[in-house]
C-alpha cells in the first residue's frame, strides 16, 4: 500500500495541551486550573432562543456567509464597541468559532513562502493554520518584562521582507495580556511602513478590566487592511456553540467565503439564531460574567504575591500566566509534578509557544470556591519544592 | 468613586450575604477598612437594611408553610393604606407586606407550621380588621427559585479537565 498520508500535515505537531489533557482526564479526583472556557452556562434567554428556533423547525441551512439578521447584529455590535464600521452583506461572515476563521484567513491570504508574524505565548492554532496554508509562521517572543505586550523592538528583530501577516492575539490567552491604545499607536506604524495585513483576534475582547477593549482595526488606515475576528464563545460563554465571525475588506472576505462555502457551508443555524437573542439582549449578562472574572483576578493575583510566586498582573482574557523559574524546572515537568502529586492540571506554557518556558497558564475560569481548593494545592506543592531546594 | 465602590458591594453582597470584609477587598481591588466604612455608612443610612440566610426548610428537616394572602382593604382618609398595612406588619408571623397595583390592593406572605396556624392566623387576625374587606389565601407547594437562588441540585460540571 502506498502511504496515505500527506507529508505537509504528518509534520504538523499535535497541539501541545492535547498530550497533558490526556493524563489529566484519566485521574480520578483530579481538579483543573486548565481550561480554556467559561465556567458559566450560555445565559438562559440565548439557550432558551436556540431551543425555540428548534421548535420552530428553523433546521435547514442558512446562506453561506451567515443570516443577515446576524450579520447585521454583529455590524451593530462591531461598531458600538470598537468603533468600526462594516458592511454586513459584503464584509462580515458567520463562522465556525473564530478557529474557522483564523484558518480561512490565512488560506485566503498566504502564498507559498510567505512570512506571518506570530507573537508568542499565544493560542495554538495560529502557527499549524499558518503552515498548512503554505505560510511560513515567525515567532514574535514577547517577554514578562513588557508584561507581555507586543513591541516594535521585537517585532523589528524577526521582520523580513517576506513578512506579510501579523496576528494581533489580544487579550492574549495564554498571557492574559492587553494591548491600550498607547501600546497600539506605535504597532500601527510598523505595519503601515512595512505594509503588512493583520489578523486581530479579538475573542476575549468583552474580557478587558481595563478600561474598553481596543481593536487595531480602529485606526485610521487599518480597516482596509485588518481582518478582525471574534465570536460568542468567550464573552458570552457559547463555546460548544461553535460560533464566530469575520469582519475585513470586501476583497478578502469574499475568497474566504469561497472556502467556507466549499469546506463548511455554513455555521449552525440554530447557534446563529441564538446569538442574534444574544447581542439584542444580554449585554448585561455579559457585564455580570466580566464582573465575576475580574474578581476572581484579583483573588488570584493577591493568592500568589501572598504565597511569594511572580507573576505579572494580566487586564484581559481569564488567564494569569505566573513565572515559575525560581524551581529551576521546565514548565512540562512542574506541571506534571503538580498533576502527579497534588492532582491540580495546570497547562504548561510551553504549550503556547517555545518562548512559554519557565511559566503555566492558569485559568480562572472556576467559581472562587474551586480556585481557593486548587490554590491550596498548588501552595501545598510549591512549600514543598522550595523546602526540597534549601534541603 | 465611592458611590461606585457602594454599588460594587451592594451587588456583591446581594449574592453572597454577608462575607468576609478582607476577602471583598481583594475581590473588589480595594483595602478592607474603606469596604468596612462603607458598609458600617449603608447599615447607618439603611441601604442595607439586614442580612439574611436563604434556607431549603424542607431539606432541613423543618415542615414550614408558606402562603401568600390577597388582601382587599378600604384606604382610610389621610392615611392612604400605610396603616393597614402597619397594623399587618407588626405582626412577627408576617414575612412581607407590598402594596400592589391590580386586583387586590396588600400582598402578604407569612409562615407558619402549618396549613392551620396560617388559617387561623388569617380568620383570628387579618380579616376581622375592620377596613379588610377580603382575602384570599394560597398555600406554596413548591419553591423552584427564591431570592434569585435555585432551589436543589447544582448540576456537575460537564467541562473537559484541560482545553486550549
Amino acid at each position: 500500500m502506498r502511504n496515505p498520508l500527506s507529508e505537509k500535515i504528518v509534520q504538523v505537531e499535535p497541539s501541545g495541551i492535547r498530550k497533558f489533557f490526556d493524563v489529566a482526564n484519566e485521574m480520578k479526583d483530579a481538579i483543573s486550573l486548565g481550561v480554556g472556557e467559561p465556567d458559566f452556562d450560555t445565559p438562559w434567554r440565548i439557550r432558551e432562543e436556540g431551543i425555540y428556533s428548534l421548535e420552530r423547525g428553523r433546521t435547514f441551512y442558512t446562506s453561506n456567509a451567515g443570516l443577515q439578521e446576524l450579520k447585521d447584529e454583529i455590524c451593530k455590535y462591531i461598531n458600538r464597541k470598537v468603533h468600526v464600521a462594516y458592511d454586513s452583506k459584503h464584509e462580515t461572515i458567520v463562522t465556525v468559532g473564530g478557529s474557522e476563521a483564523i484558518d480561512i484567513a490565512f488560506r485566503a491570504m498566504l502564498d507559498p513562502g510567505d512570512e506571518v508574524l506570530i507573537p508568542q505565548p499565544s493560542y495554538v492554532s495560529y502557527v499549524p493554520c499558518a503552515f498548512m496554508a503554505d505560510g511560513v509562521p515567525v515567532p514574535v517572543e514577547l517577554k514578562a518584562e513588557n508584561d507581555f505586550k507586543l513591541t516594535v523592538k521585537a517585532l523589528e528583530a524577526v521582520t523580513t521582507p517576506k513578512a506579510k501577516i501579523l496576528v494581533m492575539p489580544f487579550p492574549n490567552n495564554p498571557t492574559g495580556a492587553i494591548m491600550t491604545k498607547e501600546d497600539l499607536e506605535p504597532i500601527v506604524e510598523f505595519v503601515l511602513e512595512h505594509d503588512l495585513f493583520v489578523l486581530s483576534d479579538e475573542i476575549y475582547s468583552e474580557l478587558s478590566y481595563q478600561g474598553e477593549h481596543v481593536s487595531i482595526a480602529s485606526f485610521p488606515g487599518m480597516k482596509e487592511r485588518t481582518l478582525l475576528i471574534n465570536g460568542f464563545s468567550k464573552g458570552f460563554a457559547m463555546t460548544g456553540w461553535r460560533l464566530g465571525y469575520v469582519c475585513g475588506p470586501q476583497i478578502i472576505v469574499e475568497q474566504m467565503l469561497k472556502m467556507h462555502q466549499f469546506a463548511i457551508m455554513c455555521a449552525p443555524t440554530n447557534s446563529q439564531y441564538a446569538a442574534v437573542e444574544g447581542l439584542r439582549h444580554c449585554e448585561d449578562e455579559v457585564v455580570k460574567m466580566r464582573d465575576a472574572y475580574n474578581k476572581r483576578r484579583r483573588f488570584l493575583m493577591h493568592e500568589f504575591q501572598r504565597m511569594g510566586i511572580e507573576c505579572f498582573e494580566p487586564f484581559g482574557a481569564f488567564y494569569v500566566f505566573p513565572s515559575i523559574r525560581e524551581f529551576g524546572m521546565k514548565s512540562e515537568e512542574f506541571a506534571t509534578r503538580l498533576l502527579m502529586e497534588e492532582k491540580v492540571a495546570v497547562v504548561p506554557g510551553t504549550a503556547f509557544g517555545a518562548c512559554g518556558e519557565g511559566f503555566l497558564r492558569i485559568s480562572y475560569a472556576y467559581s472562587l470556591e474551586d480556585l481557593k481548593e486548587a490554590l491550596g494545592r498548588l501552595e501545598t506543592f510549591i512549600n514543598r519544592l522550595r523546602a526540597e531546594k534549601t534541603s | 468613586m465611592e458611590s461606585e465602590l457602594r454599588k460594587q458591594i451592594l451587588r456583591h453582597i446581594e449574592n453572597h450575604g454577608r462575607v468576609d470584609l478582607g476577602e471583598l477587598a481583594i475581590l473588589l481591588g480595594t483595602d478592607e477598612v474603606a469596604v468596612a466604612n462603607e458598609m458600617a455608612e449603608m447599615e447607618k443610612e439603611k441601604i442595607i437594611c439586614g442580612y439574611l440566610t436563604l434556607i431549603d426548610w424542607y431539606k432541613a428537616g423543618e415542615e414550614l408553610v408558606t402562603a401568600l394572602i390577597e388582601v382587599r382593604v378600604t384606604p382610610q382618609r389621610n392615611e392612604g393604606f400605610d396603616r393597614i398595612a402597619e397594623r399587618i406588619y407588626k405582626y412577627s408571623e408576617v414575612n412581607s407586606v407590598y402594596l400592589i397595583s391590580g386586583a387586590y390592593d396588600l400582598l402578604v406572605t407569612i409562615e407558619g407550621k402549618s396549613l392551620l396556624e396560617i388559617s387561623q392566623f388569617v380568620s383570628d387576625k387579618l380579616s376581622p380588621i375592620d377596613e379588610v374587606v377580603g382575602t384570599a389565601t394560597h398555600f406554596i407547594l413548591k419553591k423552584y427559585k427564591d431570592h434569585g437562588i435555585t432551589m436543589g441540585e447544582k448540576s456537575k460540571s460537564e467541562r473537559m479537565l484541560v482545553t486550549p
